[in-house]
């Protein structure tokens, strides 16, 4: 059953591959964009690279993965928090959300090296900028998943004697779960591309993550190298993201809003 | 006639082991030209009433008159505009609050929790552990007609066992005083008579004082000792009818009685006149 879902999407993937294998054999890109062969390797070099390189790419991945995971879990527990203090103080939400919404307007691409010359080059300025670009999506779904609640089930738990913190516990912080999911799934996936930027910005010459190999391979023309760590990297955000929905389904048992409405 | 359709089968009612300070007798309800607006909107007139303890309340009245937020009053959920409100010695709606059990139209159980948690909830409030909880939960959620179903969640129970799940949590609150507010609205006929049957055995049982809100005049002539009819908005009280012999055994008897239908027929009248006031 599970096979059958997957079919169309592995069909689809299969067919471009084979196009991209054969117009990389016939030099049809590399001749329509009149650049030399080797800057585009065939699906057959990349895999010859992720074998040839498979050392290098274990210990780099293995320290970008780190990176992702560690930053991603400072942006949940940034993003929840403040969604949850958001939502209790009415004056934090109309004084802090709308800069919260401002720093996603920051430039990664500037703000990277900046945090490299204040944390120097070890992790903590990537997990800065992942937990940065993280949190934002986390907050926004969680909060909206807070405010979502019944507020007919907040005063039928007000009359049954429940105090504020009993009712954000029991009542507001599972109705909100499935949205925080949502966010976590969307984090995850750029929670990435946040540990590529940060390497980029200023890592250690040895074993500074893949967004490291990416940039050294491609000052090299080691395009094969380059492709390899990309595809490594996908692999990680697509399993990071599976993750993610996996827990989902085996924490969120119940159906959302299942309940059935009247008037 | 509730065995046969597979109902709760009534024997002793166990709620021992209530919340604390829950004394299950009743509490008395009163309201001394009590009124209330939302800003320039008069839901409520001025209204007198006097419950005592024990004994069952019910109150009709065209829709959007006023009824839920008379018993949102009631609980301590709101204050009222005008007049005072007293439930048992508690005027304050911190004090009401604590003895009132309020039961919102839609049941409102909690998806994420098992049947019994649900009903347990207010165990679980006021500090007891969840085993301790469920373990006081599990004799009434049998006596209910629930056993097999204490880890079911909400969303695969009948309407009518809902229902039931929702009204064992507001006694499991040992609250003096029970608000009732359309708790049938949405079940169909049959499982409505029978779930009004079934009431009013655990009324008998487990005596409360009760206020119930409804718009089904036959259900509030079964069940309550005296039925009160509002008016449009703003409310006042339009008429009264005392209920000889309230939550008879045998419902389907009682309902169809000419006593029964000439009480209906008045309570209508009254409605249509009040609806149009
Ligand atoms: N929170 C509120 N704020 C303002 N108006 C409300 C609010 N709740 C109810 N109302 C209005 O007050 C009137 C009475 O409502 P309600 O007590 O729910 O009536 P009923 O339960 O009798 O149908 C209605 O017109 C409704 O629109
Ligand atoms: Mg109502």
């Amino acid at each position: 059953m599970r096979a059958r879902a997957w079919l169309p999407a592995a069909a689809v993937l299969l067919g471009l591959l084979c196009t991209w294998e054969l117009s990389a054999q016939w030099h049809v890109l590399s001749d329509l964009l009149g650049i030399r062969d080797f800057l585009i390797p065939a699906p057959t070099d990349i895999a010859a690279a992720l074998w040839e390189d498979r050392q290098l790419l274990a210990d780099n991945a293995w320290v970008t993965f780190r990176e992702v995971v560690l930053g991603f879990l400072c942006a949940v527990v940034i993003g929840v928090g403040f969604a949850i203090a958001l939502h209790l103080s009415e004056t934090l939400r109309r004084s802090v959300y709308p800069l919260l919404v401002g720093s996603q307007t920051v430039p990664l691409i500037v703000i990277a090296p900046i945090l490299v010359v204040w944390f120097g080059f070890d992790i903590g300025p990537k997990l800065a900028i992942i937990a940065l670009i993280c949190f934002f999506p986390i907050t926004v779904n969680t909060l909206d998943g807070l405010r979502s609640v019944d507020p007919d089930l907040l005063k039928m738990m007000r009359t049954l004697g429940a105090d504020r913190r009993q009712m954000l516990g029991r009542a507001e912080l599972p109705t909100a779960l499935p949205f925080a999911f949502s966010g976590a799934k969307i984090a995850v996936a750029v929670a990435v591309i946040g540990a590529v930027f940060g390497e980029w910005a200023g890592s250690s010459a040895e074993n500074g993550g893949l967004g490291q190999v990416i940039l050294v391979a491609s000052g090299q023309l080691l395009t094969a190298r380059m492709f390899a760590a990309i595809f490594v990297l996908s692999v990680m955000a697509i399993a990071l993201f599976s993750l993610i929905a996996l827990a989902e389904r085996r924490i969120v048992t119940w159906r959302p809003g299942a309940e059935p409405r009247r008037s | 006639m509730l065995t046969k359709s597979g109902a709760p089968k009534m024997g002793p009612l166990d709620l021992s082991g209530e919340a604390p300070g829950g004394p299950a007798a009743g509490a008395s309800v009163r309201l001394d030209g009590a009124g209330h607006s939302y800003g320039v909107l008069e839901t409520i007139e001025r209204l007198d009433l006097d419950v005592a303890p024990g004994a069952v309340l019910g109150i009709v009245g065209p829709s959007g008159c006023g009824k839920s937020t008379l018993l949102e009053l009631i609980a301590g959920l709101r204050e009222p505009s005008r007049g005072t409100i007293a439930v048992g010695a508690e005027t304050g709606s911190d004090g009401r609050l604590a003895l009132c059990a309020f039961m919102p139209q839609r049941d409102l159980l909690l998806p994420w929790l098992s049947a019994i948690d649900n009903a347990a909830l207010p165990l679980r409030l006021a500090g007891s552990t969840r085993s301790q909880s469920r373990e006081r939960a599990t004799a009434p959620l049998r006596h209910f007609g629930l056993s097999g179903f204490e880890q079911t969640r909400p969303q695969e129970l009948s309407g009518g066992m809902r229902q039931r799940v929702a009204f064992l949590r507001t006694l499991l609150s040992g609250r003096p005083a029970l608000l009732l507010d359309e708790p049938f609205a949405s079940l169909d006929a049959i499982t409505r008579a029978e779930m009004q049957s079934w009431l009013a055995g655990v009324l008998s049982e487990q005596p409360r004082t009760v206020i119930l809100v409804t718009h089904d005049v036959e259900e509030a002539l079964y069940l309550c000792d005296r039925v009160i009819v509002l008016s449009a908005r703003p409310a006042i009280a339009m008429a009264e009818v005392e209920v000889p012999a309230p939550r008879a055994e045998d419902r389907a008897a009682a309902v169809t009685s000419p006593e029964f239908a000439s009480m209906r027929a008045g309570l209508l009248g009254e409605l249509g006149k009040g609806a149009s006031r």
